[in-house]
């Protein structure tokens, strides 16, 4: 599809970038983070430097200033390789990042993207609760206006970031008795949970950005797959906050969140996509050298069907995934798209990557081809940023409100 | 100080190549292309210098179709200054003709530095840079593995057969750079950006008469599958032989 219209010049070489630095930098070493369940704070660094952290902003506040099919593209091609690295740049750049960009003020942009668009500290959003998970209109945490600053108290579970990251963006509820109209959302920041880790490198760590009493990372989940990736709660005690934190206007937190999650959806389905096409290549590659029956497996149909589905599947994916981004990109209205991408793609990730690990037979089951690790990873994909039931029920939404129109 | 950079555009190596229907030519159909290896290690090494010394122009020179352009950019992205494209219908095979279409480009530039890839991944004639240096009249260095420049001196390490030999040599010099010197950083997204906005000339190449050509290509043949001839100690002796009788290598 490199001779696609959805990709210019620019495109493909934003995409060689991510594909170099992948296989030099992150397929080495992406086995090794997943065992060990280590953050890949080394090349965070690396990513940084590229630009990775901070693909669809403006220069001015310090990103590449690129489009978001180019962002898009990155977070594909890095999921080809290691998923646990292609959330980091998507949680960190859509969850993280975003809300400031498109909800906050001048002053809030100036102060903290660029930050984050350089990757100098990474950024997260705490939306999701112990019991507001799908129902993120039944946020309990509580923010409580005392003059010019409100107090914090409560949790937010499943945090990508929650311990690594500095800057984080946190919905509570301003008005009880608004209802979802009475969630709004807070700049929160924190040192990072590795801070000598980050002062080593150089990178992680912001000394400017205060460390707000109260506020703190909780325990690190011990997960199936993005194993290093970080997921943390967050807890606030009494945590002050400015009232010049305060993302938008009060009560307009949950239509905020709303629409990062519409776009983070594109992202989430590229990242899925970019799993299953690792996947599929690796199981093309496998087949066509493993011999069995005195013949390469691929040579077999049984296999070659699974192959043909599989690249079939692919192609629809990219489509989904390109268009709605497209869509975005050019103002159009992308909704509906973007549940699409994410529902199709993350269930074929699971389908794709199922299928690698049998065509890899006994050793796809081991630890030493990386389709075991791609299988876990794919997993996920079906559940954060929208369950697939949740996908499906804003398809619903979407198609139905044309019928009654 | 001025640097220029001569870098070609080859198919990506990783491939089964097919042979075109004249003969004398690979089908290009369904091949990725990108910057020679040796050259994008040219291409670093002159960054660097300019790493150093931020007033140093980098240019990058390449003759080819109008194909060569996403290369050119591939390098102004990495940090280089301006390109030049030498515009052919096609690459042609003659080395000599190259190296005076790039010399006759070169020759006014006022150039400090003038550097190319060793060989190129899909000829691998080895001689243009080399051509070129003669041409110039300017003092050449071939397959570099280490580059040091302070002033108007450089100095060079070059790998040999059984052993290393390092030499200096004035500028202005023309080098030809081997693998090891460095590993070519990736274009940033940044830079991707800032490539767009940088100067690229498009200018005939002057190859005159080509009296090198290709007359027709084959693809070696294909390799006999491997064979297992026991396991252990035991099928020592008889790996011995074949390798004596059969391989010929011992
Ligand atoms: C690794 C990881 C990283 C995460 N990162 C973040 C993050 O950075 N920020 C953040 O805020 N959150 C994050 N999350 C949370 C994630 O978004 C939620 O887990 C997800 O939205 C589902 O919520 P839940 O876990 O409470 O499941 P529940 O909402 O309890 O769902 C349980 C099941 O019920 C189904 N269900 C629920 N409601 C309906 C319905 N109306 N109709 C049909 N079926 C329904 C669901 O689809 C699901 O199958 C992360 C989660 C994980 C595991």
């Amino acid at each position: 599809m490199d001779d696609s219209f959805y990709f210019s010049e620019q495109h493909l070489a934003v995409r060689d970038t991510v594909r170099g630095f992948a296989r030099d930098h992150v397929a080495p070493v992406a086995a090794k983070l997943d065992a060990e369940g280590k953050f890949l704070w080394d090349n965070v660094k690396g990513m940084g430097e590229l630009g990775l952290l901070g693909v669809p902003w403006p220069e001015e506040l310090g990103g590449a200033g690129l489009d978001l099919t180019s962002y898009i593209i990155a977070i594909h091609e890095m999921a080809k390789v290691d998923a646990s690295h292609a959330i980091t740049i998507s949680a960190h750049t859509t969850l993280g990042t975003s809300p400031i960009v498109k909800f906050g003020n001048d002053a809030q942009r100036k102060r903290y993207v660029p930050l984050l668009a350089s990757g100098k500290v990474l950024g997260g959003f705490g939306l999701t609760e112990p019991s507001a998970g799908s129902d993120a209109g039944g946020t309990r945490t509580r923010a409580e206006k005392r003059g010019d600053r409100y107090i914090i108290n409560g949790s937010k579970i499943f945090i990508t970031h929650g311990g690594v990251g500095e800057i984080f963006v946190v919905t509570a509820v301003t008005d009880p008795s608004r209802g979802t109209k009475g969630i709004s959302s807070f700049i929160l920041t924190k040192p990072t949970t590795d801070l000598e880790t980050a002062k080593q490198i150089g990178i992680g760590h912001d000394e400017s950005l205060p460390a707000m009493k109260g506020f703190r990372a909780g325990k690190k989940e011990d997960k199936l797959g993005w194993r290093s990736s970080d997921t943390r709660e967050l807890i606030f005690e009494d945590v002050e906050v400015p009232e010049e934190n305060r993302l938008g206007n009060e009560g307009e937190g949950f239509t905020n969140f709303m629409q990062t999650l519409d776009s983070g959806r594109i992202g989430i389905g590229a990242l899925s996509l970019g799993i299953a096409e690792g996947a599929y290549e690796q199981a093309l590659r496998y087949a066509s050298e493993r011999k069995q029956f005195g013949k390469p497996i691929a040579d077999f149909q049984g296999v070659q069907f699974q192959l043909s589905d599989m690249a079939t599947e692919i192609e629809a994916g990219r489509h989904l995934v390109f268009h709605a981004a497209w869509l975005s990109q050019h103002g159009k209205p992308f909704g509906k798209e973007a549940a699409m991408a994410k529902l199709f793609c993350s269930e074929l990730a699971m389908r794709a990557t199922t299928k690698a690990v049998q065509i890899h037979g006994g050793y796809g089951y081991t630890k030493d081809y990386p389709v075991e690790r791609m299988m876990r990873d794919a997993k996920i994909c079906e559940i954060g940023e929208g369950t697939s039931e949740i996908q499906r029920l804003v398809i619903g939404r979407h198609i139905l409100r044309g019928l009654t129109a | 100080m001025k640097i220029a950079v001569c870098i070609k555009r080859v198919p990506d190596m990783d491939v089964r190549f097919k042979i075109a229907a004249i003969g004398n030519a690979v089908d290009e159909a369904g091949l990725k292309f990108d910057m020679n290896d040796f050259d994008s290690w040219a291409v670093e090494a002159a960054l660097q210098i300019k790493d150093r010394d931020a007033a140093t122009e980098v240019v990058i020179v390449s003759l080819g179709t109008d194909a060569v352009q996403e290369t050119i950019r591939k390098a102004l992205a990495m940090g280089a200054d301006r390109g030049v494209e030498l515009k052919t219908d096609h690459i042609p095979f003659d080395g000599l003709a190259i190296a005076r279409a790039l010399a006759a480009e070169l020759k006014d530039g006022g150039y400090d530095l003038v550097l190319f890839g060793k060989q190129s991944a899909d000829s691998s004639n080895g001689v243009v840079g080399a051509m070129v240096g003669e041409l110039l009249g300017l003092p050449l260095v071939t397959a570099i593995s280490k580059l040091e420049i302070s002033g108007q001196k450089g100095s060079a390490k070059r790998e040999i057969e059984g052993g290393q030999e390092f030499v200096e040599f004035p500028l202005p010099a023309v080098l030809t750079i081997d693998q090891g010197l460095n590993i070519a950083r990736y274009p940033a997204l940044k830079g991707i950006m800032a490539a767009k906005k940088k100067p690229l000339e498009v200018k005939p190449a002057q190859l005159g008469a080509q009296t090198v050509t290709v007359t027709q290509m084959e693809l070696p043949p294909e390799r006999a599958p491997g064979r297992i001839i026991g396991e252990g100690v035991a099928a020592v002796p008889e790996l011995v032989r074949l390798l004596q009788t059969e391989a010929k290598v011992l």
